[in-house]
């Protein structure tokens, strides 16, 4: 059976093919083609898991080979894939919410021309997505890597027509190239130190490895990571990635693509385990990068950017604790699909305010949403309560046991992630409050609307997989789960009890929350956003998404740039001025010889003479000498 | 003997300062035929100098390749003449650079 695990991406790859060759005929099916290949991706997939979840736990891994994709000397690399405990829950995750996302898709992309070619795409991504994490071998995994990033490029600049679109779009692939460079790195290196790639053997060669090798593997890991995760300092690209159509997103740049990059810190856990240095540079970016996020967020007027700058936020908390070795990686990938489950709830219910008003994203012009939108503001609440933590919701489950965790490791890292869990409670207040409570201060052209029901059916399975999926650390199940791949978790000794660490994040939520009620529900907030004369450095740091592309513009842009004019310069005075100044003096020198070339028949016998003259004198000379 | 070389160059002599300073075509044309003449007779001279028939034969192919160069040239003179009314060498200077 599981020999056919190769159909669950065979079956998306195959319909992207069809629908993007088939062309216009296809225009009136084509969705319902794509949703049917994500929906039995999704019904291979639950067969598969519940097969796993019948074996025993040593033998919940299976291996198969398609074919020898690269023989060449010592190199060999078999297309193999595995589903195993960490890979079957990915698989839920990218083909359930996928398959969600695609059926939302058809009502929000319906007025869209292309949208044959939209969801085409949607597939190439489920199918790349699905490489990536059932890849048995590094290569594998890093073609599924790069074939989520081509998805990602063709979905964010999706609108192309828009400047800002195509720009944005470049800039993600361009950003992603930094870390794909880390990631090939990171393979050349294993290759060179093991002879392999593939992810049981490297794993396997990690106890013989020198700490070097593991805390370089670690470290470029690290930075393919961040590039794909958006994490600090290859952030950039996720707050742009915003232009492309909502439900993309919330499939790829919030439930799905871009915790790939946890993903890889996790199935690379021997590698981490095996360097204390790299692990430490994987917490102190999740660290920053769950701050930055949270501050980014809190600056947004626009709804998609404030919930952008919360997934980098809730991606840190989950790099962070991917980063406590074993007594976190499973807490990472628990609020990875929590996160999928809220997050993608959110981003869905963002898409349906927008179809509501016109494609306005200004949460300025929204409020008082939650007559017009009941469905949609009662699943985005679900979503609302599990990303502050609310007791009952998952989010409260898995935040909880990551920020347990950090305080296991470390005081200092234990507080950060507790002040981050803070000022997520005030942006989601803020964005709530701003969305849907205060009163309404739309226009009067706009005729905000509730979805059509292909929006909200998803939204409400959604916002009930955001209150339930707590579940999946009932009696540490998840942890248990997890083992086998990441190792067993050992409890750290806290320093203060887990009752009241859990009692601080609830107070701490409780104050981001009156925050966020008495700065934004309790007054009325502004129609248009304040012009950035007005407000505080902070918040014009926060617009401006903490400098970060001031920073990557002066870091990298300029000197490379200058560089780049150096050399252009060097070519233009050197190479070229050596080449050139040739071609003159050789023109020069002709123009001399030009002069005595007067078209005179006289003047050229003249000269014949005297050569004459000088050849027979020149003879003589000789002769008689 | 040296009366026939004398007789030689100052042919010779002739021919060139009129191929240098005359502007007539056919005058400079006439002037090349008299160093012609004037390098058969040098020819001539030496071969009976040497008791040989070399500069005799040399001569022989000098008067040759003349009536044939005075077939070329003077057919082009006469074309140049036709179009431009002229013989003189120095109106015919398009080549100049």
């Amino acid at each position: 059976m599981f020999d056919l695990m190769w159909l669950l991406i065979a079956v998306p790859l195959v319909s992207a093919l069809v629908l993007l060759v088939w062309g216009k005929q296809a225009d009136p099916f084509g969705h319902l083609i794509a949703t049917a290949a994500s929906t039995l991706s999704f019904i291979g997939g639950v067969v598969l898991f519940a097969q796993l979840l019948g074996r025993d736990e040593n033998e919940r891994s299976a291996t198969t080979s398609l074919f020898t994709w690269i023989e060449s000397g010592p190199f060999h690399v078999e297309m193999s894939f595995t589903f195993d405990a960490l890979s079957g829950l990915f698989v839920l995750l990218i083909t359930g919410v996928g398959t969600l996302i695609h059926i939302y898709s058809i009502g929000y992309m319906e007025h869209d021309e292309r949208r044959r070619r939209f969801f085409a795409y949607l597939n190439l991504f489920v199918a790349s997505m699905l490489t990536l994490v059932l890849a048995a071998d590094y290569l594998v995994l890093f073609l599924g890597w790069e074939g989520v990033g081509l998805a990602s490029y063709l979905l964010i600049g999706f609108w192309q027509h828009k400047h800002s679109a195509a720009a944005a779009a470049k800039k993600a692939f361009v950003v992603n190239r930094v870390g794909d460079v880390g990631m090939a790195l990171a393979i050349m290196l294993m290759f060179a130190q093991f002879g392999t790639s593939s992810m049981e053997a490297v794993s396997g060669a990690m106890g013989s490895a020198s700490g070097g090798v593991a805390t370089a593997l670690g470290l470029l890991l690290l930075l393919g990571a961040c590039g794909k995760s958006a994490q600090v300092p290859l952030q950039s690209w996720l707050l742009d990635a915003m232009e492309g159509p909502t439900p993309v997103s919330a499939l790829i740049h919030a439930a799905t693509m871009v915790t790939a990059g946890v993903y890889l810190v996790v199935r690379s856990s021997a590698i981490f385990d095996a360097s204390e240095a790299a692990r430490t540079a994987v917490i102190v970016v999740g660290l920053v990068t769950l701050l930055v996020g949270a501050y980014i967020g809190c600056a947004k007027d626009d709804i998609k950017k404030a919930l952008a700058g919360s997934t980098m936020s809730q991606i840190g908390y989950m790099m962070l604790a991917a980063g406590l070795g074993p007594a976190g990686y499973a807490f990472a990938i628990f609020h990875l699909i929590t996160h999928g489950f809220f997050k993608a709830n959110m981003f869905l219910g963002a898409g349906s305010v927008m179809h509501g008003m016109d494609d306005d994203v200004n949460m300025r012009h929204y409020g008082g949403l939650r007559k017009a939108m009941p469905y949609t503001f009662v699943t985005f609440a679900f979503g609302y309560l599990a990303i502050i933590g609310f007791p009952g919701f998952s989010g409260f489950f898995s935040k909880d046991k990551i920020i347990e965790a950090a305080f296991g490791h470390n005081v200092w890292i234990g507080l950060g992630a507790l002040l981050g869990a803070g000022v997520t409670a005030f942006y989601m207040t803020r964005l709530m409050m701003m969305t849907f409570i205060t009163d309404k201060r739309w226009k009067e052209d706009v005729h905000p609307h509730e979805s059509p029901k292909v929006m909200t059916v998803p939204l409400i399975v959604l916002a009930a997989l955001s209150l339930l999926g707590g579940a999946l650390a009932l009696g540490g199940w998840i942890g248990d789960w997890l083992a086998p791949i990441v190792g067993e978790a050992h409890h750290e000794e806290l320093p203060i009890p887990a009752i009241a660490i859990t009692l601080s994040i609830l107070a701490v939520v409780v104050i981001g929350v009156l925050a966020g009620i008495f700065l934004y529900g309790s007054r009325p907030v502004a129609a248009e956003t304040p012009a950035d004369s007005s407000v505080s450095a902070f918040t014009r740091a926060g617009r401006r998404d903490l400098y970060g592309d001031a920073i990557n513009d002066g870091v990298v842009v300029q000197p490379v740039r200058y560089v780049t004019r150096s050399l252009v310069f060097l070519d233009a005075r050197a190479v070229d001025g050596f080449v050139t100044g040739l071609a003159d003096r050789l023109g020069e020198v002709s123009q001399a010889l030009r002069a005595p070339q007067t078209g005179f028949v006289r003047s050229y016998a003249l000269s014949m003479f005297g050569g004459a003259l000088v050849l027979t004198i020149a003879l003589l000379a000789v002769t008689l000498a | 003997m040296t009366e026939y070389l004398t007789l030689s160059l100052i042919l010779f002599s002739i021919g060139a300062v009129g191929v240098l300073v005359r502007r007539n075509a056919i005058v400079v044309f006439m002037c090349i035929e008299l160093m012609l003449n004037a390098t058969n007779l040098a020819f001539v001279s030496f071969s009976r100098q040497h008791g040989n028939l070399d500069g005799q034969v040399a001569a022989f192919f000098v008067m040759v390749v003349a009536a044939a160069e005075v077939v070329v040239g003077l057919a082009i003179i006469v074309s140049i003449y036709r179009t431009r009314r002229t013989t003189s060498v120095d109106e015919a200077s398009l080549l100049k650079s």
